[in-house]
């Protein structure tokens, strides 16, 4: 609740912490921080962004200028969630190109019908 | 590369579309654990440099004793033009630098994906592949000149923070600032989406073995009471240090960006001291960046000076492994080449200055201390229980838990609140498929390349290496403005580049900046007026006040002044006369030890006078009694005659006159005496003769049968010198 106020209450507060050695309040902190942080890596082990598409294509030998739109066509395809380097991969593979070659081909526009039916995006 | 050129910017850029970073990966300095130099030992330093340019005491009495601190030294340099910081950063290099960041321009972190080629920034330079690789190219050089690995930094951060990873992992950048609560605090980055992205940002920062700087120490900075957020530094350190740690970067590249919270006036150490404390010993497996104070920075550099030897302080009596230094111009302008220079030697300084402080103090056990720290480890872990109990991190910031102007566990309701469904980028998550796929290196998360019969950890092995494995794969992008450009720039300033015209710089190649300072017998507002005045009298264009000091309300001001001085000077039409060679101490100590001199000296005439002659004889003012030469001081008004015969009669070598006054040319009559008793008596060519005066020069002493002469401004290593190289020259004949 943003506009929340609260008086000190510190020392009430920390009743339970009194008796934590130096030792064990730190494993509590770290403790505390890993149940904090564990549903956020889940949520990065589960999920993909452009930005994350992106950066899988430059890895794939794809300038920034070629990522960005490749990205956009997969996003208005609905193949994200199939990885758009995959997308290249599988037509790469289902059209006998080099991975440069199938990324410039799905750039003019070809090929995203089969990609779609070899993921499974229909 | 010879140090004495300048680097070539057009050589830097010249097939830079082939270049690759000679390495990758950060570079921690060499503790060296008993370092002797220059007859000291030092026990909290590194390797020395094979050049460099020490503090200025260290030029003038200590022949260039430049010892390295162990931590590495940190300097920020972006003024919009990468080509002119590159220059800066060799400046930097060589006042012992190793660790340059480069800020990025206002509103990158906004853009969606890639900037290319290398248009001009404000506050910061535009990141792209073209300007980080002839960077990096520059400092390959430099590394090599200053003999010391240095390490680039710049951020991963923002909405396009993968591509940005992917780019500095390949062009060998060794250091970067990755933190998504930055994005959503400060940037107002969908929250979601920046901690998707900043474990595929870690995850490629740890292939590369970037070192990552977190970005806790903007709390600081933003917070309404800087030291009343010191329990959420923790918070905000500790979430991201082990997400880092848990996506698998190595803890030891994991780096706190931390800043003592207060300044003086406020009793700083009370403060900073327990909370530096309270950190570490709760990060204890983490790198310590030690960032200097911001917040309460004003335009006085002298202050910023003290409150960042005050920071420099607390890193050694806690701990820093990279210290962070702020320019001491920093809260008035985008800093000048000068400010990061003094920035590095004021770290330098106070680091070497405290060289094994610990092996003589230790932390006290009771009282205050260990108390303070205790109750900011509590307030805390307080803190976490909270954000739990609120349902988790994105529920804490939506109901805005951070950066509250309260030290928790009080709240003001002042904090900066983002909703999870809200800012830049939101809505832009996609759940990966049973099959999704990348088939790239350092790819975090699920990825099903199994389905193709390959383990992911080899998931490039699919198209037979990605650019991490392959980086001829990599597409470099040149230039994509026409007029913005690094060409454009350099074209415009051609006929100042390694030209023999000049232009005084601040930080652009011929900016013509300059600054002057002034106190004026007025009260302030009066003050400023009069001072941009005076500053079209000294024909400073767009003249501006940058700093204003009251000295008293009524009896001044102090002013500093910049403006831009737009005269070109050729160096071509100066006359600059020959710098005369001096001795060092040791050849001086060594030639008097083999060849012990006696010398007779005074002032001659009717002429009372002696602070000139003392000075050149004195070994309190490096006079050449310095050096074991046995000097036999007649005083003043001494008779002509008297000085030959005592030299007779001491059997001394050279004799020193001084004549200062000069009305009637009594100074040449003098000169001229000298020689002609001395020949008179038969001892010319055994002695050596010197005049000294305000009006001597030494072409009018030796035309008057001197064997040296010399003017205002002469120390004793000159005559020492002289002496030397008259004796040698007559030994030789």
């Amino acid at each position: 609740m943003k506009g929340f106020r609260r008086e000190d209450d510190y020392l009430e507060r920390r009743k339970h912490l009194e008796g934590l050695s130096n030792e064990e309040l730190k494993e509590r902190f770290w403790g505390k921080v890993e149940e904090i942080i564990d549903p956020l890596l889940a949520l990065a082990y589960e999920n993909t962004t452009p930005s994350i598409e992106r950066s899988v294509l430059l890895r794939m030998g794809f300038s920034s200028l070629e990522a960005a739109p490749l990205v956009e066509m997969a996003i208005d395809q609905g193949l994200m969630g199939y990885g758009v380097g995959h997308v290249v991969y599988v037509v790469s593979k289902e059209k006998g190109l080099s991975v440069r070659e199938a990324g410039l081909a799905l750039l003019e526009g070809e090929h995203w019908q089969e990609a779609k039916k070899i993921l499974g995006g229909e | 590369m010879d140090y004495n050129k300048k680097l070539d910017i057009h050589e830097l850029l010249k097939d830079l579309e082939n270049y690759r970073p000679k390495r990758r990966g950060w570079h921690w300095r060499e503790k060296v654990d008993h370092l002797e130099m220059g007859g000291h030992i030092y026990l909290d330093c590194s390797k020395p440099l094979t050049n460099s340019i020490g503090i200025p005491s260290a030029i003038s009495y200590f022949e260039n004793l430049d010892p390295q601190p162990m931590e590495s030294i940190t300097t920020e340099i972006a003024s919009g033009r990468f080509e002119d910081d590159i220059r800066r950063m060799r400046m930097a290099a060589w006042h012992g630098a190793d660790h340059i960041m480069v800020i990025r321009t206002a509103g990158q972190s906004h853009y969606d994906g890639r900037i290319e080629g290398t248009p001009q920034g404000i506050g910061g330079v535009p990141i792209s592949r073209k300007q980080v690789r002839a960077q990096r190219k520059a400092l390959d050089i430099i590394e090599e000149e200053v003999g010391r690995p240095i390490n680039y930094h710049s951020y991963v951060s923002g909405v396009a923070g993968p591509d940005i990873a992917v780019m500095f992992a390949e062009e060998g950048v060794n250091g970067a600032h990755q933190d998504p609560q930055y994005n959503v605090l400060y940037r107002n980055i969908n929250m979601v989406r920046t901690f998707i992205d900043a474990a595929e940002s870690k995850k490629v920062m740890a292939w590369a073995d970037i070192n990552q700087i977190d970005g806790a120490h903007n709390a600081n900075a933003t917070a309404r009471d800087a030291w009343k957020v010191m329990p959420e530094l923790m918070v905000q350190h500790g979430i991201n240090s082990l997400f880092s740690a848990k996506v698998g970067m190595k803890k030891e590249n994991i780096s706190l960006s931390t800043v003592p919270p207060t300044a003086s006036p406020i009793p700083t150490l009370r403060y900073d001291l327990p909370y530096a404390v309270a950190l570490r010993e709760f990060f204890s497996e983490y790198k310590m960046r030690a960032q200097m104070n911001t917040k309460y920075i004003t335009s006085s550099s002298r202050e910023a000076t003290v409150t960042h030897v005050l920071n420099l302080l607390i890193s050694r009596l806690t701990r820093a492994d990279i210290q962070s230094t702020i320019t001491p111009d920093e809260g008035r302008n985008v800093p000048w080449h000068i400010n990061n220079i003094e920035a590095c030697d004021t770290a330098k300084q106070t680091l070497v200055g405290l060289d094994g402080l610990m092996t003589m103090l230790e932390m006290k056990t009771e009282g205050y201390l260990p108390e303070k720290v205790r109750e900011l480890q509590e307030r805390s872990v307080l803190y976490l229980e909270e954000i739990l109990e609120k349902g988790g991190y994105f529920e804490a910031v939506e109901q805005g838990w951070f950066v509250d102007s309260g030290m928790f566990p009080e709240r003001n309701g002042d904090g900066i609140s983002r909703a999870i469904d809200g800012g830049i980028g939101a809505g832009a998550v996609f759940k990966r498929e049973e099959n999704y796929m990348a088939p790239v290196t350092a790819h975090y998360g699920y990825n099903n390349t199994k389905q193709y019969g390959v383990d992911p950890e080899r998931a490039s092995d699919l198209i037979g290496g990605c650019t991490f494995e392959k980086p001829e794969m990599i597409q470099f992008v040149d230039e994509l403005d026409p007029e913005d450009n690094v060409n454009k720039r350099l074209a415009e300033k051609e006929d100042v580049r390694d030209t023999a015209k000049v232009l005084p710089e601040v930080e652009w190649l011929g900016d013509g900046i300059v600054s002057v300072e002034m106190m004026l017998p007025l009260p302030k507002e009066v003050a400023k007026y009069a001072a941009l005045e005076f500053g079209k009298y000294m024909n400073l264009e767009d003249p501006e006040v940058i700093h204003l000091e009251v000295m008293h309300p009524a009896e001044g001001t102090r002013i500093m002044l910049k403006g831009h001085l737009n005269k070109v000077v050729d160096t071509s039409e100066l006359d600059i006369p020959e710098e005369p060679t001096i001795f060092t101490d040791e050849e001086l100590w060594e030639e008097f030890g083999k060849q012990p001199l006696r010398v007779v000296a005074g002032t001659v005439g009717e002429d009372e006078h002696s602070v000139g002659m003392r000075e050149i004889i004195d070994i309190k003012h490096g006079g050449i009694e310095k050096w074991g030469v046995d000097v036999h001081y007649l005083g003043t008004s001494v008779p002509v005659e008297k000085m030959i015969d005592a030299a007779i009669e001491t059997n001394a070598q050279a004799v020193l006159i001084s004549t200062i006054i000069s009305h009637d040319d009594i100074h040449y009559r003098n000169m001229r005496k000298l020689n002609d008793i001395a020949v008179e008596k038969g001892v010319r060519d055994k002695l050596i003769l010197i005049a000294g005066g305000t009006q001597v020069t030494p072409e009018i002493a030796v035309s008057n049968g001197m064997d040296g002469g010399f003017g205002r401004g002469t120390k004793g290593a000159h005559v020492a010198t002289k002496i030397v190289e008259v004796r040698r020259s007559r030994e030789n004949a």
